[in-house]
């Protein structure tokens, strides 16, 4: 039986009861995200009339029994970098002003099949750079449980769409974190499927062999449905496994006997960790073994390289990755250039924010002659190391548990101007990336004391390479014995 | 003793053709001097025999039929193009720049 948590299962009964329809809840988040969502810079666009014809067309479905899947008639928001055919994909750059996909990524194409209503786009840090959805050019999105703290990053505006009920679910990309650390920051469930899982054709670059799309909603249950949905071999991305579409929904029972979790020390013992947070993570991984799970300490010994090597592995792809935006095919061209280079020079110095020609930069010059050795292959040799740590680890336990960041939201600004402590607040999750794992953060309750007192927590859940399910189950199992995912910024509903 | 300084990071915009202003260009070698300060930490791990990791799951290159692939029609190919002439990109004059460099 699928598990009973979620928007998705309420909604759906909702519909086929008659209770609402698919138009009123398109209008409720449109209507929402014009509120709420202008108020904390949720959104970059929004498709009124688009979605309110697909809402009609889906109401049509339903009242003749045709429903397409579970989704259909269910109002989503797409990350700014993950292209749908006729609307904007600005990725919150000024180069890529203007730019309207003449095509829809696999992912949303295949949700348009299962019949889910895109509203509109979500801000983000400029092509996915960044921990805080700061580096955006419409300025940065407000985290909805504290308007003056950042909502984590990159995928902060769909994070910050479903943590303010705008929408019940959205999609995000993840590279180094850029959905489970915005997730943690802004108290809802975020997932990074296995690399390969989701197709990344019609995802906008940023770091090819890192990047990922996966799901916001406020429960496992909900994520699961996405990802199945989103999921299996598409001949368009030649990286993506070549797979059946994941039937993970299906399977989640709320069973932890039997199960291994691994608590990887490194990951409890980081300086500065914020405490109540940790002890939010504590007292999760106690309910848990309440309910039949075992838990063995594990350890993965190059944790501390993670960020060194995610950063020049990263911003290397990136480098060449962003090369194709020279104003000429598509997006910002400066004006009155005098030749071609001068083009490409002018057009990319007015149309990339700061954080990105540092990345830019970055990467260029560490795989530019005599360097190469010395930064780019070395950090790729750690990837070998830290992917041995996870198959060691994953040798004793079945998922790995720990926090998904060291602390939660931090104030806006706050870290703006110091690039390197902003990368040293992805640790724990880079290293999924690197490794190409799944990993699941779900809320865990509410920091308790100090400045940061009230702000939500995450719980991070690892698995191995294609355990998608696992970590899904239990993520489902620990939300079906707490309440955590129903706290709401300003009192529980 | 600084990793990098004003003159690489100019020769690596040029590269990456990016202009930089003075101020961004010192800002920027200031922040990548910090940054690959930070990177140094790698070099405590012996990396002696280890392969390096481009890429998690074994690929293959893929083989398809050679056959023509719906693709996007020429006019949509352009429509978002800053300056376009027929189906076709215009970008200025090409040769005097390539005198240049």
């Amino acid at each position: 039986m699928p598990s009973p948590l979620g928007e998705v299962a309420r909604l759906r009964e909702a519909l086929t009861s008659g209770e609402t329809t698919s138009s009123r809840l398109v209008d409720a988040a449109l209507a929402a995200a014009e509120a709420v969502g202008e108020d904390l810079s949720v959104f970059t666009h929004l498709r009124h009339e688009a979605a309110r014809e697909a809402a009609a067309a889906a109401d049509a479905r339903l009242s003749a029994g045709r429903a397409r899947s579970v989704l259909d008639g269910l109002p989503i928001a797409l990350k700014d970098n993950i292209v749908q055919a006729g609307e904007p994909a600005g990725c919150a750059s000024r180069i890529l002003e203007g730019y309207v996909s003449p095509f829809d990524a696999t992912a949303v194409a295949r949700l348009l099949e299962a019949g889910a209503i895109p509203i509109g786009r979500t801000n983000m840090d400029e092509f996915a750079m960044g921990s805080s959805t700061e580096n955006s050019v419409h300025g940065p999105t407000r985290n909805p449980w504290d308007r003056d703290r950042s909502p984590g990053g990159s995928s902060g505006g769909s994070a910050a769409a479903v943590a303010a009920d705008i929408v019940p679910l959205a999609l995000g990309s993840d590279t180094g974190g850029s959905i489970r650390q915005p997730a943690s920051l802004c108290g809802v469930v975020g997932m990074k499927p296995t690399y390969g899982r989701v197709s990344r054709w019609g995802l906008v670059a940023f770091a090819s062999s890192l990047d990922q799309i996966g799901p916001f909603a406020h429960t496992a249950a909900d994520c699961a449905v996405l990802l199945d949905a989103m999921s299996g071999h598409d001949a368009h991305d030649s990286t993506s496994l070549p797979e059946p579409p994941l039937q993970t929904a299906a399977g989640l029972n709320g069973d932890l006997s039997g199960r291994v979790i691994g608590l990887p020390r490194e990951y409890y013992e980081a300086e500065g960790a914020d405490a109540s947070s940790l002890e939010c993570v504590h007292a999760a991984v106690a309910a848990l073994e309440g309910a039949g799970a075992k838990t063995v300490p594990v350890s993965l010994p190059h944790t501390r390289y993670a960020i060194a090597a995610y950063y020049l592995i990263a911003n290397a792809e990136a480098s060449s990755n962003l090369a194709r935006f020279d104003g000429v095919r598509y997006g910002h061209r400066a004006a009155g250039a005098s030749g071609l280079t001068d083009l490409y020079e002018r057009s990319r110095s007015e149309g990339f924010g700061a954080e990105v020609k540092r990345r830019i930069l970055l990467g260029t010059y560490v795989l530019s002659a005599g360097y190469y050795d010395a930064y780019y292959r070395r950090a790729q040799k750690l990837r070998t190391l830290l992917r041995r740590d996870f198959e060691a680890a994953f040798e004793s336990c079945d998922v790995l548990v720990t926090p998904t960041t060291p602390e939660p939201a931090f104030r806006l600004g706050e870290r703006a101007d110091d690039p390197l402590t902003m990368y040293l607040s992805d640790v724990y999750t880079v290293s999924a990336n690197l490794a190409g794992l799944p990993g699941v953060s779900i809320p865990c309750g509410l920091a308790g004391g100090g400045l940061a007192a009230g702000l939500p927590v995450g719980l991070q859940v690892l698995g191995p390479p294609l355990a998608d399910a696992a970590v899904l189950e239990v993520a489902d199992a620990y939300q079906r014995l707490t309440d955590h995912h129903q706290a709401r910024p300003g009192g529980s509903r | 003793m600084s990793r990098i300084d004003r003159e690489d990071v100019e020769r690596v915009a040029r590269l990456a053709r990016l202009r930089l202003s003075d101020e961004e260009a010192a800002e920027m070698t200031a922040d990548l001097d910090r940054i690959l300060g930070y990177v140094d930490l790698l070099e405590e791990v012996s990396t002696e025999g280890v392969e390096p990791t481009a890429h998690v799951i074994p690929l293959a290159t893929p083989l398809r039929d050679d056959v023509p692939a719906e693709e996007l029609p020429p006019e949509v190919a352009v429509a978002n193009a800053p300056a376009s002439e027929g189906t076709a990109f215009a970008v200025p004059k090409v040769l005097d720049d390539e005198a240049e460099g």
